[in-house]
């Protein structure tokens, strides 16, 4: 059989993007390893870290599949006013700055929250024979405050925050696969509620979960910025946190280096674990209903309450940063809008960059004629999702010290892990519709001989508009949000907006961080519009 | 002049030989059963697929181991013969201004062949706000313009209703008037091939025959091809 000919263009720039991300995350391992080996010990505090991070992920992926399952089966056997936008709305955590979703839960969960406020306007307060304050609820003297985020439980809160509703997206999309005729037959054959569960949404529940398990683990298991802020201290330490403090505060480069070899080693498995249960992610159309004839009587209630519940629990703490943050926005200082830009230019960095990794990439994997290798560049893009920044970050410092003081080019090395990150969504998203662009149009490009840009210009790019606007403004979100790498380098003159926002968190300037925070969802969705916005404008 | 010297494909358990020649300006309908490999001929030798042994010759020339583009061809495939989000005027320039910047002149020439084949004052249309007869004219108007001296259509119409059909057999003629170009239709209705092509090829279990005369063929039709027609 013949191969189809790409563009050797296209084969140079895809094969030369390959060899970018390869040299980048082989290069970072390398320097990390060769570092690790020279001496450093570990303490027992850093096995206790290695614990709770593995303990913390795999903890978070339970609580967040487990909600999930009676939330996206409400969500696809009901159909009322707002599914669309509640629907929409559950993909917004995906690229809401971690540390803005961690201040409107602390607005809500928090000491000073809505959710403490509210108990104790409800109670009356007392003091006990030690002096404590607490408060009397129906015939109980509870402590205050009742809640309280610091340590394991706001962990996992912030996690089952962002990651219910990942998982419900992804459980509905398993129940969007049901065929109709499924839920037909059931009616035929009158299941009652629990004997259709266990004929029709069982097996599609048996064949979906263990993906949806493994991507929050995997998610939870690279988490830094919600441990940074929430964690820490002996009992709530992730090896993420553990490469920063030894960085950052201990500047003990062999341990950094150490844990990291630790943390790609736990990620290394689980991406392999990925791989053996092979969940492909994303799509579309989940606003499509079916017919169904089960889940009717007092079910309609529990659902109502299920699905309000889950709006409350995405929509409030958004609505409580929006609330203080606008507030605070006077008395923004004329410091705050610096870090503004130097987030908009790390955003757009990272961005332009994802760009020409990604496209080529795609193209390439997308090829008819590159189906081995394509296999291969895939697997790379799922281990990317195992792969932490923090790591990426510690090599890079590693490799560049020699040559150049790696904190005054803080942002450009910011920039570069952003897109290494964002690059497997981007894939992800790229990927099928390079795929289909090819398959259909290939041979016709062919027959006329058409040259590579105008291949590029005129056929390709106008099919992979729509994706691609998704793709960056994933990454220009993702980017401008991020807390991470950047945590590790940048120095307080220099810092971003998300820093700047932490910053003034841990100064207790609560306006401030509000109004930052405000500024940040903002700038993450307004860049993510954009560019959505612009690939949207395809005219197909 | 098309020669297929001892062409041999195979993919999988299927095979296709052809070891015949095509003589130029000819109007070649190629028929056969669905499956026979009427089409895997045809994209053979426009190059969409490589053959295992054997020689693909255009008037003496090895055109073997050319790429689709550079053969002396024009291919309408059965479906997919337009980019959809471009107009039809660009679909049409792309057949002679590979860049899409055509110059004046190459606008003159490609509305003119629009106007050929009905379409004139459609240029700007996108082709989903065309009717299925009006998107195949656009492909023929690009071939028109190519003027490559042979052209090869896999079944372009078979979408079409009955009454299109004959119109686009018309529009196709005209075309193969002015660029005097060799045909080579695949087909599985004996009808198309009576309408406009003197000759056929019978590709029948994986063996294409030489071209024949087809109202002989079609009159005393060789028991297999007479299994496929249903004629007693």
């Amino acid at each position: 059989m013949a191969q189809r000919a790409q563009p050797i263009a296209l084969r140079l720039a895809a094969g030369a993007a390959a060899l970018a991300v390869v040299a980048l995350v082989f290069g970072t391992l390398a320097a990390v390893a060769l570092r690790a080996e020279s001496g450093a010990r570990l303490i027992s505090a850093d096995w206790a870290a290695a614990r709770f991070t593995v303990f913390q992920a795999a903890l978070s992926a339970l609580i967040s599949a487990a909600l999930a399952v009676p939330v996206a089966r409400a969500l696809s056997r009901r159909r009322f006013f707002g599914r669309r936008a509640l629907i929409l709305a559950l993909g917004a955590p995906f690229i809401l700055p971690v540390i803005v979703a961690v201040f409107g839960l602390l607005a809500v969960f928090g000491r000073n929250g809505l959710l403490n406020l509210a108990l104790e306007t409800l109670g009356t307060p007392v003091v006990d024979e030690l002096g404590r304050q607490g408060i009397l609820l129906a015939g109980h003297v509870f402590q205050l405050p009742l809640f309280d985020l610091y340590g394991i439980q706001g962990v996992l809160l912030a996690h089952v925050f962002f990651n219910l509703p990942l998982a419900t997206r992804l459980l509905l999309q398993g129940w969007q696969r049901i065929p109709a005729e499924s839920f037909r037959l059931a009616a035929s054959l009158s299941l009652n509620d629990r004997q259709q569960f266990r004929v029709i949404e069982l097996p599609m529940l048996r064949a979906t979960l263990p993906g949806v398990l493994v991507v929050v683990f995997l998610l939870c298991l690279t988490s830094f910025a919600v441990v940074l802020t929430l964690g820490g201290g002996p009992r709530a330490t992730t090896i993420e946190l553990a490469i920063y403090q030894a960085f950052r505060f201990d500047f003990d480069l062999g341990r950094a280096a150490l844990l990291a070899l630790i943390q790609v080693g736990i990620g290394l498995g689980a991406a392999l674990l990925a791989l053996a249960v092979g969940q492909r992610a994303a799509g579309q159309g989940l606003d499509r209903v079916v017919l169904r004839w089960d889940g009717r009587g007092w079910r309609r209630y529990t659902d109502a309450l299920l699905l309000l519940l889950t709006a409350l629990f995405i929509g409030l703490p958004l609505a409580m940063t929006a609330i203080r943050g606008w507030a605070g926005l006077s008395g923004l200082s004329v410091g705050l809008w610096a870090a503004v830009l130097r987030s908009v230019l790390v955003a757009l960095g990272a961005t332009a960059l994802t760009l020409l990794l990604a496209l080529p990439l795609a193209l390439r994997i997308g090829a008819a004629s590159a189906r081995p290798g394509a296999r291969l560049v895939e697997a790379l893009g799922t281990l990317s999702i195992a792969a932490s920044p923090l790591v990426l970050g510690t090599g890079l410092f590693l490799i560049l010290n020699p040559f150049l003081d790696p904190m005054a080019w803080a942002l450009p090395l910011t920039a570069v892990v952003n897109a290494l990150m964002a690059l497997p969504f981007a894939l992800r998203a790229l990927v099928p519709a390079a795929t289909e662009a090819q398959r259909r149009f290939d041979r016709l490009s062919e027959s006329l001989n058409l040259p590579a840009g105008t291949r590029l210009r005129h056929v390709l790019l106008p099919r992979l508009r729509a994706p691609l606007g998704f793709a960056l403004g994933l990454t220009a979100a993702l980017s401008a949000g991020d807390l991470g790498v950047v945590a590790l380098f940048a120095d307080p003159n220099r810092a971003t907006l998300p820093m700047e926002m932490y910053r003034l968190m841990g100064a207790y300037r609560n306006d401030e961080a509000a109004a930052a925070a405000l500024l940040l969802v903002a700038l993450a969705f307004g860049l993510f519009w954009v560019f959505e916005r612009i690939g949207r404008h395809a005219d197909t | 002049m098309l020669t297929l010297e001892r062409l041999h494909l195979r993919q999988g358990d299927f095979t296709l030989d052809a070891d015949l020649g095509v003589g130029a300006g000819a109007r070649v309908a190629v028929l056969g059963p669905s499956g026979a490999g009427k089409s895997t001929l045809l994209m053979a030798i426009g190059g969409y697929l490589a053959p295992d042994s054997g020689r693909v010759l255009w008037d003496g020339q090895d055109i073997t181991g050319l790429p689709p583009g550079d053969r002396p061809l024009t291919t309408l495939f059965q479906d997919i013969n337009l980019f959809p989000h471009l107009t039809v005027f660009q679909n049409v320039a792309l057949g002679i201004s590979p860049r899409m910047r055509p110059t004046a002149e190459q606008s003159r020439r490609i509305g003119a062949a629009l106007a050929e084949v009905g379409l004139a004052g459609l240029g700007q249309r996108l082709p989903r706000d065309l009717s299925g007869g009006q998107q195949s004219r656009v492909a023929l108007a690009r071939a028109l313009l190519r003027a490559r001296p042979l052209l090869l259509l896999d079944e372009p119409f078979s979408a079409l209703g009955p009454a299109l059909k004959t119109e686009m057999l018309g529009v196709l003629e005209e075309v193969l008037d002015r660029t005097r170009a060799t045909l080579l239709m695949v087909t599985h209705d004996p009808a198309d091939a009576r309408a406009i092509c003197p000759q056929t090829i019978t590709v029948l279990d994986g063996v294409a025959a030489a071209p024949e005369d087809t109202a002989a063929l079609l009159a005393d039709p060789p028991a297999a091809l007479r299994a496929y027609l249903g004629t007693p």
